[in-house]
Formats: C-alpha cells, structure tokens, sequence
C-alpha cells in the first residue's frame, strides 16, 4: 500500500492534473517513438508547469532539461510540438541519449 | 490534451479500467477511448490491440498516423491459500514483476514468518473481497484445497470476470467442485474459465515447480487475454 501511494505521488499525470486544479499551466511530454536502445519506452510522459516543476521522465534524465525548457515554450504558444533526440543528433539538440538511441517525444499544452 | 481528457483518464486509472488515448502530432491527445466501450470501426480495433498488447504505438488509422497510448491497470495476483506452494509463489511472482497477496483465514498458515514482505489477509475471503473486490486485470487462485475458503473466492472470481481463475486439485475434486458450483448457478462457460487441475502441464513435482506452472499460466493467460475476440 505504501508502495502505491509514493507510486501515485510521482504520477505524471496525476501531477498534471493538480497543477491544472491550482491553476497552473501545464505542459505533457509522451515518447510517441524509440529506436535502438532508448531509456524509456513509448507512451511514457513527463509533466511540466509553467513555472518549471516536472514530473515523470522521458529518457533516463538526459534529455529532460531541454524538453522542460520546450515545453515552457509550448504552453506559451499553446501549440504542440514534436522534439526529436539521438546521440549523434548534434546539430539539432546540444542534448543527446548517452545510450545511443532515439526518441520523438511529443509535448502538447494541456487544459 | 483538454483537461476533461486528463481527469476521465486519471479516474479510468485509479478505478482500475483500461484506457487508450487517441493523439495527432498536430493536435496531440484527443480522444479518450475506455475499455468496454470501444468503437466498432478501425480506431476502436487498433485501441484494443494496444490495450491488449499494454504497449502504446503508431497505427494508420483511415489514412492518418495515430499515437495510440496504452494505460494498463497493474496485475493483482490474489492467492487464496497461504500454503507451501505460496510461499514459493511468493518471491516468485515479485521476480516477473508481480504483486502478490494471500488471503487465508486460518491465522496458524498466513503468518509473516511463513510470508516475509508479502501482503497477508488472515481473514475469509469473502470479507477481504468485499473491501477490496476483484476485477477483469486480477488474477487468482484458489489453492487450500477445502472448498470452504476457496469456493467463495472462485465465485468472486467467476463474477468479477478475472483475466485468470485457476484452482488447485485434481481431476476427481474439479469434478465435485463443478458439481458445487453448477449448483451455485454457474453455467458450463463461466466454470470453463476456470483452469483446473491448476498449473501449466509442465509435469511438476513439488511445490516450487507447482508455482513454476501456476506462475507461468497467469502470465500466458494476462499476456493473450482478449485473444479470442479477434476471432
């Protein structure tokens, strides 16, 4: 049972969904595609408030601070948008997966 | 993603009912799609099999390129019995990444020291299944061997509708508990679902290879539930 509640308080979407409730604007990051030996698989989510707060993750940390500072900007533009990761995908991102996949993560406003 | 989205999807989750979301790379999520409810086209087939699959991924739908997204309720593995093959059920179970609970009313067996880290009921199970009822992502099996305690589980079971109802015994007490539970107004569909003498036929010998078999066809019967509604 305990297990389950600090499951739940780690929650994405549940997070998202509180941050909504407070009046927060809320961004949701999901990886909609993996190839090769990506950290995370399809359909995980990574929230993130407009003031910075995140919950859950995308890869195994690598690239969440450059899909933060994104998703800041599509909640201001309230458009969604598709962020694309690799190792050796310098000239895109400065961030990379150490591991050497990739990812397409999609970040969507929410509300 | 609307936020009305979000809260029918968080309450599908916390009530243990599947749920797959429907996103465009344009528009992201948007469309909730419940378990039970999906519709009768190629969107409701191409959720189902994500839902079935517990797997999200791309599917064309009508000629457009869909983001499909699985939420799974997690397994619950009830285990009526807490007996020498639970106990090495047990750590087992945890092993293939599942979450296991025993329910025996007879406190000299459910005992920590028999069952370290595991989730004990020394309580009837019909009492622990009124508080915290069965549903379609639990498993169970019924394996004290008195008909007493495991009964009323496998009707619960059978009424929940459980991905996986299995009971311990052999051919000649399947036969008398068929009896019972024909008696009980269970026709020969609902029985069927349960599978009897338990285990995959793997030949095993002793409790540990008991809970190989109990373990494995649990895990067969979670990962082709809905199979045979393809057909």
């Amino acid at each position: 049972m305990v297990q389950d509640m600090s499951a739940r308080s780690h929650d994405p979407l549940q997070a998202a969904e509180d941050w909504l409730a407070d009046g927060r604007k809320v961004a949701l990051a999901t990886v909609i595609e993996t190839w090769g030996s990506a950290p995370r698989p399809t359909g995980s989510h990574l929230a993130i408030s407009e003031d910075g707060d995140f919950e859950g993750s995308v890869s195994g940390g690598c690239v969440e601070g450059a899909v933060v500072a994104e998703a800041i900007d599509v909640i201001e533009t309230d458009r969604p948008r598709v962020l694309e990761f690799g190792v050796a995908d310098e000239t895109a991102w400065r961030v990379g997966l150490s591991c050497g996949g990739r990812i397409r993560v999609l970040v969507e406003p929410l509300g | 993603m609307k936020k009305s989205i979000l809260e029918q999807l968080n309450e599908a989750r916390a009530s243990r009912r599947g749920a797959v979301t429907v996103a465009s790379e344009e528009e992201g999520v948007r469309q909730l799609l419940l378990e039970g409810e999906m519709p009768d086209d190629a969107l409701g087939q191409a959720a189902s099999k994500v839902l079935r699959a517990g797997k999200a991924g791309t599917a064309d739908v009508d000629g457009e390129a869909l983001f499909l997204n699985a939420y799974v309720p997690p397994v619950r593995f009830v285990v009526i019995g807490a007996v020498h093959i639970s106990q090495a059920l047990a750590p087992m179970a945890r092993a293939a990444g599942y979450d296991l609970e025993i329910i025996d009313p007879r406190g000299a067996f459910a005992t920590p020291d028999r069952f370290p880290d595991v989730t004990l009921h020394a309580d009837w199970p019909q009492d622990v299944l009124s508080s915290r009822p069965l549903d379609a992502y639990t498993a169970l099996a019924a394996i004290t061997h008195d008909p007493k305690i495991d009964d009323p589980a496998l009707i619960a079971a059978l009424e929940a509708n459980c991905f996986y109802i299995g009971a311990l015994g052999s051919r000649k007490t399947h036969g008398r508990r068929i009896e019972r539970l024909t008696d009980a107004g269970f026709g020969q569909a609902a029985i069927g679902r349960i599978d009897a003498p338990i285990g995959l036929d793997i030949g095993a010998a002793n409790p540990q290879e008991i809970a190989v078999a109990v373990l494995a066809q649990m895990i067969a019967a979670f990962r082709k539930r809905g199979m045979e509604s393809l057909v």
